[in-house]
């Protein structure tokens, strides 16, 4: 009884040691952790398939027959001009959105998360229709926009743009959103009595504090953007970004290199995911030890005077 | 756990000048600046959200009231349209919300015991399971969904080795059935299924539980009782995340269906993308809307509005 | 305007002579010279720069001389490729630029009639430039659309010298464009019975041979039929099945065939709707027969990916449809493009891409310089392309050919009211 107590009355929830008791142990340390992994393996399985199909020596488009072991697509990557224009496609628009989406969804969510203004309701529940709404809902209402003879816009490179922006803002607004309603603002009290004007408030205190998730915002529709088929496939127009050619290669036969082109998307992103997440780590750790060295200093420092 | 109380800077400082018993007029005149600092940060992203997402929404309104056909749209007031389009898609539309209702359920029973265990019992790698639940979305869903189609093919790497065990009979196949369709659709939603539980499950205060167990709930009360009643919010949302976009599906249909599979969505990308009826499609992407619409309001009046805007915060 | 040197056969074979398998073609993943340049990203971002030698609202100015560039959008798959040092190039289109000093951007971006139709509509309705000088569409409901909106341009009659002397009579004067005003013949191609005789032959073993369309509706096959999921080749096909001609079928007519296409996939029969990946389904074993497309079959087994898939032309006669060049409306290089059309119709040109191609060439005349390459080579691959009844028909085998129902804007939306359904259900 006594453990459980000074348990609960000492921790906060990301840090809880899980209790265990009794019958309840089979099923929370055995059953269920092994369904998670289950599901897992379940979620990650075309994904091992496409890195290992990635290396199968095809003559021709993907087969399921295993050919033997080649590097040779990685290679010739760039054989397929299509798909490399694809490709190169896709990462432009990503980049581009996401940095833009990125720009005015936060500033946004900064807003929601912090500030109480009239038409804050109506903004939130804007944001969630965009997040709610069926794909195939906004790529038709962009299509009709688009070619209407008084809103007309060359259908291409631009209007993938725009959609990308516009469905990328909402989830990073709602990123940084929930990251600014946990923050209290007595930093920004400290500093504004510390006499720092709003700017430099901003600066040096609102955005160190809200960046983590400002980046998981980026990185979010960075991901959204590459993947976007739904409502790129009816704003395109001539271009083609990545996942159209991956669809419309679903009907003549898929090369090869889309395995490695996915491999490799796939390996950027968890490269960036795991970076994100264990950089605020690593900088706590650093500042944890600059904390104890200082205090060490003091200490000594102290304690030579008082002799 | 209502995270809109907080007060803002503007409103400390009103408070705390009032308390002073200041005059009213010059701290008005100051903090007229501040007031209008979120409608600055917030302009930019309404603007394009109304220019890029509400209106294009209505012109669609308009189209789906018109008649011809792309190149010859004619407006006018046909709401004939939606009746035509509901009595000669019906089946597609049926077909649809049976499938989405039989997905969402699915997903939700998949990712309940998921999101259920790493909440409560994740400790701190809690976050290293969520990263591994997401970490396949970093990968098209086109290529995804593709990657399925490639591995339940007939005679792929699943199924070729158990015919050739004998199994299963020779005729077997998954592919261009409903069962592909909805496992394929169930796999691609269940990260919107799993993180509103998630989220849901996560915040609930652990001695709550205690609570109960002190009370001498065994396990499976304490969830009846405690846990599931208190992630009900989340239980909605992920409902109405999953259920609203999954009616909507066209691709998993497309490359894994076949014969009597074909879901409403593949029918409005026909109807624009083939048959050029922007009219008639518009009139059907309309009436998806109307879904989600009729599905956020009951949700809001069932939860309350704030549940609505963070269902949506993951 | 055309071929101010003659094209020299000599050349044209020695670029053939080191032929590779298509196997080797496949595994390269095709990379064509010129085909990135500034032109085609330009295009790929959604508008063509303005018209040199006119625009959509002026008159073209065919006498001037050609601007340099080609746009060309085609399907895949459908032009000669080969392996030269290493490279991989197409030949034809590399002696075309050699003699006419015109760059050709060669893209293969149309995937189907109607997508394509849609990515370039909004263009041509406001006027504007498509990005592509020359596009190749198949006959039916697109291009009858892309004629009646006036988003062509109009052919001049006297720059097409080698079509003139040198078009199959089968492609001058098609119902569905009197006069080679707009168009003029890429490839044609058969739509028949696609089927692997060693499924059909476990699965049928007292008749292991397809001959009939109702073949295809036979319930020993159930669950391993696929059948083309479209408005223009699975009811013509079937009209034609049931002993009816399209080009002339009633509304009648039209009911009876949806009846026994809703039949055939209520009993199972139909594994599924295909479009071109019927080819796929084949392949890898999940459909044992289905309609399918002439040239396909030949490049599939040639390339490895299937063995002895066979092509069959039903008894009760098969579809011949035709693949087009035309001049969207807004080109910026038509006279470029006329000169290349008119190009394509030498007799060793046509020959040197019908040996790869391998559907039905426009130039019958072509035969000659296949049946040149066997005799350089003493490859028999030449040999069977040059007595291929699915390149090079003979009078008798067209006879059993019919095209399909060129149909009014009225009509189609009735036709498709009545055949839509049947694989949108």
């Amino acid at each position: 009884m006594s453990a459980v107590t000074v348990e609960a009355a000492g921790a906060d929830s990301a840090n809880q040691a899980p209790v265990r008791r009794g019958k309840g142990r089979r099923w929370s340390s055995f059953i269920l952790p092994t369904y998670t992994w289950v599901v897992i393996v379940y979620l990650s399985l075309p994904i091992f398939v496409m890195i290992v199909f990635g290396f199968n020596d095809v003559p021709g488009r993907v087969s399921a027959k295993w050919y033997g072991f080649t590097t040779q697509w990685y290679r010739d990557l760039f054989d397929n001009v299509e798909l490399t224009a694809a490709f190169k496609t896709s990462i432009a628009i990503a980049i581009v959105s996401s940095l833009l989406a990125t720009l005015i969804g936060a500033l946004l969510g900064l807003a929601l998360g912090r500030y109480r203004f009239k038409g804050s309701g109506s903004t939130n529940y804007l944001v969630f229709l965009a997040i709610a709404s069926p794909e195939i809902v906004l790529g038709t209402s962009l299509l009709t926009m688009f070619v209407n003879a008084y809103t007309f816009i060359p259908q291409g490179f631009l209007t993938i743009l725009i959609s990308h922006i516009m469905f990328s803002i909402s989830f990073v607004a709602v990123t940084v959103r929930a990251r600014v309603q946990g923050l209290s603002s007595s930093y920004e009290e400290a500093a504004q009595d510390l006499g720092a004007n709003p700017t430099t408030t901003f600066r040096l205190v609102t955005m160190p504090l809200i960046m983590p998730s400002v980046i998981s915002g980026f990185l979010l529709a960075f991901a959204l953007s590459v993947d976007d088929f739904v409502i790129t496939s009816f704003v395109s127009g001539p271009t083609v970004t990545f996942p159209l050619y991956v669809y419309g290669a679903v009907k003549s036969g898929i090369p090869p290199q889309v395995n490695v082109m996915g491999t490799i998307l796939f390996a950027v992103g968890v490269l960036a995911a795991i970076s994100s997440a264990v950089a605020p780590a690593l900088s706590a750790k650093k500042d944890a030890r600059r904390l104890a060295q200082d205090r060490a200093t003091t200490e000594a420092h102290y304690s030579s005077i008082g002799k | 756990m209502a995270d809109q109380g907080k007060p803002s800077l503007e409103d400390l400082v009103e408070s705390s000048v009032t308390a002073l018993g200041g005059g009213v007029a010059p701290q008005r005149l100051a903090s007229r600046r501040k007031r209008l600092v979120p409608y600055g940060l917030a302009a930019p992203s309404v603007f394009w959200l109304l220019v890029f997402f509400l209106i294009p929404t209505i012109y669609m309104g308009f189209i789906s009231l018109g008649s011809g056909y792309l190149g010859d749209i004619k407006f006018g007031l046909n709401f004939s349209n939606y009746v035509d389009v509901l009595k000669t898609y019906d089946t597609q539309f049926i077909r649809s919300v049976v499938y989405a209702l039989i997905v969402t359920f699915l997903a939700l029973c998949i990712a309940y015991p998921l999101a259920y265990w790493i909440a409560l019992y994740g400790g701190r790698r809690k976050n290293v399971f969520i990263l591994l639940i997401l970490l396949p979305f970093f990968v098209s869903f086109v290529i995804r969904t593709v990657q399925w189609q490639f591995i339940l093919a007939d005679n792929g790497i699943i199924f070729g080795p158990l015919k050739n065990l004998g199994l299963l009979s020779e005729n077997f196949h998954v592919l261009s059935t409903p069962i592909a369709v909805i496992a394929g659709i169930t796999y691609n939603f269940l990260p919107f299924t799993a993180l509103p539980l998630y989220v849901a499950l996560e915040r609930l205060d652990p001695r709550l539980l205690e609570a109960g167990r002190d009370l001498y709930a065994n396990k499976v009360t304490t969830f009846l009782k405690v846990v599931w009643p208190l992630s009900l919010p989340g239980v909605f949302a992920a409902f109405l995340l999953t259920f609203v976009p999954a009616v909507g599906d066209y691709v998993n249909s497309q490359v894994l269906g076949g014969p009597k599979t074909t879901m409403i969505g593949q029918i409005i990308q026909n109807l624009f993308q083939v048959n050029f009826d922007y009219p008639h499609g518009a009139a059907l992407s309309f009436i998806l809307m109307a879904f989600l619409l009729i599905g956020a309001s009951l949700y809001a009046k069932v939860l309350g509005t704030e549940a609505v805007t963070s269902a949506a915060g993951r | 305007m055309t071929g101010r040197r003659n094209t020299d056969p000599a050349w044209l074979r020695g670029m053939t002579m080191r032929r590779m398998s298509r196997r080797d073609l496949f595994k390269a993943g095709g990379v064509g010279a010129g085909a990135l340049s500034l032109g085609a990203i330009l295009a790929a971002c959604g508008g063509g720069g303005d018209s040199s030698a006119g625009t959509s609202s002026g008159a073209i100015d065919w006498s001037a001389k050609p601007a340099g560039t080609l746009d060309f959008a085609n399907w895949p798959l459908y032009i000669d490729k080969e392996k030269v040092d290493g490279q991989l190039v197409r030949p034809s289109l590399l002696q075309f630029t050699d003699q006419n000093d015109i760059e050709v951007n060669y893209r293969e971006v149309i995937q189907g009639n109607a997508t394509f139709f849609g990515k370039i509509q909004p263009q041509l309705a406001a006027g504007k430039s498509t990005g592509y000088d020359l596009m190749v569409i198949t006959n039916g409901e697109t291009l009858t659309r892309l004629l009646a909106l006036d988003y062509v341009v109009e052919l001049p009659t006297d720059m097409r010298p080698n079509f003139d002397k040198y078009a199959a009579p089968s492609v001058k004067d098609p119902a569905y464009d009197p006069g080679n005003k707009f168009t003029m013949a890429w490839q044609s191609g058969l739509t028949g019975i696609a089927w692997d005789p060693k499924q059909i032959a476990e699965l049928r073993p007292d008749n292991p041979t397809i001959t009939s369309m109702n073949d295809l509706f036979d319930p020993v096959f159930a669950g391993k039929v696929g059948m083309f999921g479209d408005n223009a080749d699975m009811p013509n096909l079937t009209l034609l099945g049931m002993g009816i001609d399209p080009t002339t079928s009633t509304v009648d007519d039209w009911n009876a065939a949806a009846e026994k296409l809703t039949a055939q996939r209520d009993d199972g029969i139909v594994r599924q709707y295909y479009e071109q990946n019927y080819i796929n389904a084949l392949s890898n074993g999940d459909v044992a027969i289905a309609m399918g497309w002439s040239g396909d079959i030949f490049q599939t087994n040639l390339s490895g990916d299937s063995e002895g898939l066979q092509f069959t032309v039903p008894t009760e006669g098969a579809i011949i449809w035709t693949d087009n060049m035309m001049i969207p409306k807004g080109a910026a290089h038509p006279v470029d493009a006329m000169t290349y059309m008119d190009y394509v119709y030498d007799p060793d040109v046509a020959g040197q891409m019908a040996q790869w191609i391998n559907y039905i060439t426009p130039v019958p005349d072509s035969k000659a310089f296949v049946m040149g390459l066997y005799q350089d080579t003493g490859d028999e691959y030449y040999k069977n392309v040059a007595e291929s009844p699915l390149v090079y028909p003979t009078p008798e085998d067209q006879a059993k050919l019919h095209t399909y129902r060129v149909l009014t804007e009225d009509e189609q939306l009735e036709w498709n009211g009545i055949f839509q359904p049947i694989y949108q259900s």
